[in-house]
């Protein structure tokens, strides 16, 4: 985690893993990177057997339930394609967790090997694809929350943000607690509600305090937990995931 | 008793690391290098930082400095240790002239017979075995021609250090004087006046130690 | 440290979070030590090459600890300082004791020791009838309080003045009402200067310990410290057994990561080093200098490869500074010696997971711990290890009270979860049943929690899977 990564040339073909959160609650978040991921004139291959990256279980200490489903992704994407995911926390845990949860094991090896291909999508963007956006939206102020573990062990903050910086007409107001976190921390939300709503308010207030009328993010943990207290809190703010919005904003 | 527990201790300790391969060792670097004058200036710009006054004096004129500190000041007393280098230096300046000066308390006895009377004196004057460019920080080497108490109790502390003992980093003081081969009864990196934030994060100077450090630093 | 009533992590966090005035002194101060500590390390190349210093440093003196305390001991002993062991704090406890009895001493000064608030020495000496006095001005403001300390550096953090000024009018006698600072700070300075003239014993912590001279060094800001370890004839100073280094040379990485680290001090006002009792000739200085070394289940941290990096700790504080939780909660909250991401850590393994496994639970795995951790102490993965062994998972389980917070229905939810996402097929079902009925669960369990702060989930009519078939992506 210490030190930026060296990345390959572009690819013909990537795998997609979509996360869960995506596949259930924000799919178009998902639609959108696959096809921003096809303009940049990729094969994109979105393995059927996909699941779950097994975070939740792996966070709560439930590891071995966390192996048995890490297995079903080790299975899912064979081939030597990169595997991009829309999410810097699911990202981390295949790239920095599984060789972990592995380690003395006989998928030891395979999942070294599985974690050097693991991308997440504004890092992949950026770095592999040097992706450029031409911005056909109206003038819109947003703001930007970037996931703990996008930025601490994907380090890809300002990746997000490049992206997010080359649409033109998106005035981009940082926060003022950028690095804090909402308050997700996936199971902690349910395990301690208390301290999670007192961090997500925080949060919602920074994000009030910036005047922005979009919150872009990368993860849609944090997007679920965010946009939930906007709610909860009849804050106008609308969360999307930044894949979601650079499709909207390239293609109005 | 006091053995059979040292014994299961290191037993357990022995047994826990097993054939752990220790880690290798690691180079104590000092991280800048400056010039004899950037010493001087980062060693003042930091201890001003920690609001500790520091002069910069020639050798042969220290003492009139000191003077004029103390006179300033209005300070009634001042401790000092008999056997230092710069002992005759103090007695003949008081000699020659004491006018409005503190009347000099030589630090003689052990502390149990000087006690109630130290705790009373208002400055401490006291050598330095060097200093520390990079964090800004003075060395004082007690022993037994210098007390601890006398940098510690008055609430005034002056410091006299020779321009050519500061170091770059503290690593390269402990190389430089070969700390390993004798460590005093107490060594002392100092860096200002006695302070605390223990209050609402609010720096406030003068808890125990001294209110006030001063620094001479003597050059040729 | 003895406990009044069983420790309830729940209502703790309750009080905390209600307790308004708390949640300000927190975070005005947690901000300030946050931006004073990134000043101080704003070179962040020198900051990795201190860390992976600090790191090695730790690793290599714990990976030889029993060579190194020995080491200790007998120079230590060469220099007049008499060594003792404890294994646990009742044994530390009554050494302390059997000193003070030794010379008669009824007054103890103490400069602030976490280790003697692990060893809970202040309430085992008071209830022996000694004296003893808190010297650290944060220290002292909660002795007078009545209450421990909320934090490993900045003791009365959770205090702010006009809490303190009232605690001084009460507590010190013929004190007015003020909340000026530097008043207040004289009102303790006065206060206590008379006690460290008269007081028999000093006690302090250690922050390291050198093998090769004998030296214990002692990081401090007031002087207290340095008067406790001075003007008392008896100094006696107690310390963890991790930590002992091996060279003097190694003590100026781990000093800057330390100070930097605590308060973003490039260094402390004093950095005191003792190597011995007063020697012949010299006028002051303690006629005898005690070290206690303690184990405390410290020796059974080191048993665990991935354990053992928590004895790393130099206490700094600085995972406290950086926690989202801690800051909104407090020390107390925490309801043991150690709080935040390191009390997570080494609370457990020192009191078992029964008693305080829960406390693993109050971290979002944000990794801002270990992130800033100057000797790289894995935090987040000790966090989710000390939540593996409490729900009994994996074969290294070793902390005490292993698998004592595993409950059935927790147990079944996961292996129904492992279950849907193992299959395909299954997940298939699973999703389908989220996007018919996801949006009408009842508000139950996890989902009544979650939505304590906000809106339910919605879930998609169509999930990603359907969206992909639609599209015609590829599937291999």
């Amino acid at each position: 985690m210490d030190s930026k990564r060296t990345y390959p040339a572009k690819p013909d073909s990537v795998y997609f893993f979509g996360t869960c959160l995506v596949e259930s609650a924000y799919p178009q978040a998902g639609m959108a990177a696959m096809r921003l991921l096809k303009e940049e004139g990729l094969r994109v291959v979105f393995p059927r057997q996909q699941t779950c990256c097994g975070q939740p279980a792996y966070n709560s200490g439930f590891a071995e339930e966390a192996r048995q489903v890490a297995r079903t992704q080790l299975a899912a994407f064979p081939r030597d394609y990169p595997v991009v995911v829309p999410s810097g926390s699911c990202a981390g845990m295949m790239r920095h967790h599984y060789p972990y949860l592995f380690a003395g094991r006989p998928e030891w090896e395979q999942t070294r090997r599985f974690a050097e291909r693991v991308f997440e999508f504004t890092e992949f963007m950026r770095h592999v694809m040097g992706a450029t956006f031409e911005d056909k939206g109206p003038p819109l102020r947003v703001t930007w929350h970037s996931s703990c573990h996008a930025m601490r062990e994907m380090q890809v903050t300002e990746d997000s943000k490049a992206l997010l910086r080359q649409l033109g007409r998106v005035e981009l107001i940082e926060l003022e607690r950028e690095d804090e976190c909402c308050g997700f921390g996936g199971t902690f939300a349910v395990k301690q509600p208390a301290i999670s709503s007192a961090m997500v308010y925080d949060k919602t207030e920074d994000i009030r305090q910036t005047g922005a009328e979009r919150v872009i993010a990368g993860d849609c943990g944090c997007l679920l937990n965010i946009t939930g207290n906007l709610e909860h809190r009849h804050i106008p703010v609308r969360g999307q995931h930044i894949a979601e919005f650079i499709w909207e904003r390239t293609h109005a | 008793m006091l053995n059979v527990t040292r014994e299961k201790i290191l037993s357990r300790l022995k047994a826990a690391i097993g054939d752990t391969v220790p880690a290798p060792p690691t180079v104590c670097m000092p991280i800048a290098t400056f010039s004899p004058e950037e010493k001087i200036e980062n060693l003042r710009t930091r201890m001003e930082a920690m609001r500790t006054e520091v002069h910069l004096v020639q050798s042969d004129a220290w003492i009139a400095t000191l003077k004029t500190i103390l006179q300033a000041r209005k300070l009634k007393t001042l401790v000092y240790a008999p056997d230092t280098w710069m002992a005759p230096d103090i007695g003949q300046a008081w000699d020659d002239d004491s006018t409005d000066l503190p009347a000099k308390i030589p630090f003689d006895r052990p502390i149990e017979d000087f006690k109630g009377e130290l705790f009373e004196i208002e400055a401490g004057i006291t050598t330095t075995c060097g200093a520390i460019a990079e964090t800004g920080a003075i060395v004082l080497w007690t022993d037994a021609s210098e007390p601890r108490t006398l940098s510690l109790v008055p609430p005034v502390h002056i410091a006299v250090l020779k321009a050519d003992q500061i170091y770059n980093s503290f690593c390269e003081i402990i190389q430089a004087q070969n700390w390993t081969a004798g460590m005093p009864t107490n060594a002392l990196l100092i860096s200002g006046p006695s302070k605390t934030a223990d209050i609402e994060m609010t720096l406030a100077f003068g808890v125990h130690g001294p209110k006030e450090l001063i620094v001479l630093i003597l050059k040729d | 440290m003895p406990e009044t009533q069983p420790f309830d992590f729940k209502a703790n966090i309750k009080k905390a979070l209600a307790d308004k005035q708390l949640g300000k002194n927190l975070k005005s101060a947690m901000d300030g030590l946050r931006v004073k500590r990134r000043a101080v390390f704003a070179d962040t190349d020198e900051l990795a090459a201190l860390r992976a210093q600090g790191e090695a440093v730790k690793q290599r003196a714990l990976s030889r600890l029993p060579e190194l305390l020995t080491q200790l001991e007998a120079k230590c002993t060469a220099n007049g300082i008499q060594v003792h062991w404890a294994e646990t704090v009742e044994e530390a406890n009554r050494t302390v004791l059997n000193i003070m009895q030794r010379h008669d001493a009824t007054l103890m000064v103490k400069g602030k020791s976490m280790l003697s608030e692990e060893m809970g020495l202040n309430h085992f000496l008071e209830d022996q009838g000694q004296e003893v006095l808190e010297t650290d001005l944060g220290e002292f403001i909660i002795q007078l309080a009545g209450e421990p300390p909320s934090h490993i550096i900045v003791p009365a953090v959770h205090k702010n003045k006009d809490q303190i000024a009232r605690i001084f009018q009460e507590k010190i006698p013929d004190t007015p009402y003020t909340e000026d600072v530097d008043a207040l700070n004289a009102i303790a300075r006065k206060t206590l200067r008379q006690k460290f003239f008269s007081g028999q014993v000093g006690l302090s912590g250690v922050n390291f310990a050198v093998a090769e001279t004998g030296t214990l060094c002692l990081v401090e800001n007031e002087g207290n410290g340095r008067m406790c370890t001075t003007v008392p004839p008896v100094h006696i100073a107690v310390m963890g057994l991790e930590k002992v280094v091996e060279k003097l040379e190694e003590v100026p990485p781990l000093l800057r990561l330390l100070t930097g680290s605590a308060t973003g001090q490039l260094i402390t006002t004093y950095f005191n080093m003792i190597t011995s009792p007063r020697r012949p000739g010299e006028k002051d200085g303690p006629l005898e200098v005690h070290l206690l070394i303690l184990d405390n289940g410290r020796s059974a941290i080191l048993d665990d490869p991935e354990l053992r990096r928590s004895l790393q700790c130099i206490r700094c504080g600085t995972c406290l500074n950086h926690c989202p939780v801690y800051v909104r909660i407090g020390g107390h909250a925490y309801g043991f010696v150690y709080p935040g991401p390191i009390g997570e850590v080494i609370t457990p393994q020192f009191e078992g997971l029964e008693k305080a496994g829960d406390l693993a639970s109050a971290s979002s795995l944000c990794q801002a711990c270990g992130e800033v951790c100057p000797v790289k102490i894995p935090l987040p993965d000790l966090i989710r290890r000390m939540r593996r062994e409490g729900v009994g998972q994996g074969e290294d389980g070793c902390v005490r009270g292993f698998g004592t917070k595993r409950h059935l229905l927790e147990v079944l939810a996961w292996k129904a979860w492992a279950l849907v996402n193992r299959y395909p097929r299954l997940n298939a079902i699973n999703n389908l049943v989220l996007s018919r009925v996801g949006n009408r669960m009842p508000r139950l369990g996890p989902l009544a929690a979650w939505t304590t702060g906000r809106t339910a989930p919605r879930f998609a009519p169509k999930s990603l899977h359907q969206l992909a078939d639609e599209e015609g992506l590829p599937h291999a």
